[in-house]
């Protein structure tokens, strides 16, 4: 597989949506692996990195879920090529500016995605839409199981695996979530949720990770510890955090339409007028907008069949896809033209807001 | 201020002094207006604490001399300039400074999750093959002509077993 086949195919993150995708859009769970007795990518010579690249992609092109892969190194990317792997949440933003031995490999379908000589040798990401924790955990553990088969792990009976970063030991496992938390920012609520979060052991993030801002009210939620449980017992909290979250998000819903309902359907009115007729729109201003449709959706003011749209249009709104599609790379202000271009053709025969279809709870 | 506290990562007086609880226990980070800006930490949407916590524990002045890996030289500064180790083996070679850091860092110090039984058996199945041709050498060596033969039928037998080769 190439890589312009890859761009060039739709991805489980917008694909698979469903109103089971409601508020959590994304699960994803990542492991951090490393070989015994060889230095970490970080401190590894030229040479050695080549070396830990060759064993470690022979070994991943072989597992089962990952033949007719892309399989790629990094310097053999184009900045546009790794810009879309980043905005697909198929390669981190490090691993695109790392050095030569770096490479990825990742499955037909998206969902599955190995980066080596990353932090780790190995960092293995499986990814679901939907809330699908067990699900995602079964096919991530059956392809670890798999490489250590033919791979010798770096591991210690007391600290597990052993990583080049002290905070990723034991489990090397970091689960998340992505959730689409719109009412409890509107509401103010979210600095709130994030510090109870914190005292749970879990780390608030947005969208892109570590750093990144919390445009379009999308956040991700993982586990800040991974030493002293087992990795049922990680996603078993896990699990009950995010519940609490959905259930504090439903009951943001429920209290705005209660309160106030004309500024939320003002706000969601306002949103499908500025898509149908801006001339001007920046990533963030943008992935607000898109975040208030997709509300309307879930409130039923939206069909629920324009779901998959919304959820395209939020990774098409991004700047590496934006340039990808417009065949050259552009400056900011023109890509807030060409953004806003694209959004108005999408929502030229985008249906009509219903506000009379407000379904009250938003558990559709 | 007499004593003004320093920020945990550079050496500038410290303005923004946080608290925070996670799983009982109590962190506590100390920064300047600049490196608390550069963390996110004024930033709702999260940051990491526990990467603060851990660049604020190295400090290369304390704990018992400069330690060093024997198997890729990685010293106590370079980790405190990177964060991260050299390889597997720091693990054993930073042990000392590592066991209090890990306590503050991870909800426990023992790992109880996933084995990798596979690599684990291959492993120790390696190194006895590798101390039944040492012992082979040494019978050899010393002229224990029947000791060698029967460590040598070991060793073809353990060869001999299909899925108990030895890892490239």
């Amino acid at each position: 597989m190439t890589i312009a086949s890859l761009i060039a195919s739709p991805s489980e993150l917008t694909d698979a949506a469903s109103n089971k995708t409601a508020i959590v859009l994304m699960t994803r769970i990542r492991l951090a692996r490393n070989l015994a007795a060889q230095p970490f990518p970080g401190w590894a010579k030229p040479a050695q990195r080549t070396r830990i690249a060759e064993i470690c992609t022979a070994a991943v092109a072989a597992a089962t879920p990952l033949k007719r892969s892309l399989n790629v190194a990094v310097d053999q990317l184009g900045e546009l090529e790794k810009q879309i792997l980043v905005e697909r949440h198929l390669i981190s933003r490090e691993l695109s500016g790392s050095k030569q031995g770096s490479s990825v490999i990742i499955s037909k379908d998206q969902t599955v995605s190995v980066m080596v000589n990353e932090e780790d040798h190995l960092r293995i990401q499986v990814l679901r839409a939907g809330f699908q924790l067990k699900k995602t955990w079964n096919v991530i553990n059956e392809l670890d199981t798999a490489l250590e088969a033919s791979l010798d792990y770096a591991f210690s009976p007391t600290l597990g695996y052993l990583t080049a970063c002290p905070t990723n030991l034991g489990t090397g496992m970091r689960a998340s979530a992505m959730m689409h938390l719109p009412a409890l920012v509107i509401s103010s609520q979210m600095e709130k949720v994030v510090r109870a979060v914190n005292q749970l052991g879990m780390v608030v993030r947005g969208l892109f990770g570590e750093g990144s801002d919390a445009s379009g009210s999308i956040f991700q939620i993982s586990n800040q510890t991974t030493l002293g449980e087992s990795e049922e017992e990680i996603l078993k909290r896990l699990t009950s955090v995010l519940q609490s979250i959905i259930e504090h998000e439903l009951n943001a819903r429920e209290k705005l339409l209660e309160a106030d309902s004309g500024k939320l359907f003002d706000k969601i009115g306002r949103a499908y007028g500025i898509m149908q007729n801006s001339h001007l729109l920046n990533s963030s201003e943008a992935m607000n907008l898109l975040s208030l449709i997709r509300l309307g959706i879930d409130l039923g003011v939206f069909p629920d069949a324009n779901r998959s749209t919304i959820d395209r249009l939020f990774i098409e709104a991004q700047p590496g896809h934006l340039q990808h599609a417009q065949k050259g790379e552009f400056d900011p202000a023109q890509r807030d033209l060409l953004r806003a271009a694209h959004l108005r053709s999408e929502f030229a025969n985008f249906v009509r807001p219903d506000f009379t279809l407000i379904n009250s709870n938003g558990k559709n | 201020m007499a004593n003004p506290l320093k920020c945990d990562l550079c050496d500038k007086p410290a303005t923004v002094h946080l608290t925070q609880i996670v799983s009982n226990k109590v962190h506590k980070v100390d920064l300047c207006e600049a490196c608390a800006q550069a963390k996110g930490v004024t930033d709702p949407s999260g940051f990491s604490l526990s990467d603060l916590l851990l660049k604020a524990s190295l400090n290369p002045e304390s704990g018992p001399g400069a330690m060093r890996c024997e198997s890729c030289g990685f010293t106590q500064a370079d980790f405190k300039k990177h964060g991260r180790f050299g390889c597997p083996a720091c693990y054993d070679a930073f042990k000392g400074m590592l066991e209090p850091m890990l306590d503050g860092m991870h909800k426990g110090t023992k790992h109880t999750g996933k084995i990798p039984q596979a690599a684990l058996a291959r492993q120790t199945l390696h190194e006895r093959l590798s101390k039944l041709e040492l012992d082979l050498s040494d019978a050899i060596k010393s002229e224990r002509y029947e000791d060698a033969a029967r460590t040598r039928d070991e060793i073809s037998q353990f060869k001999q077993a299909p899925d108990q080769s030895p890892p490239r």
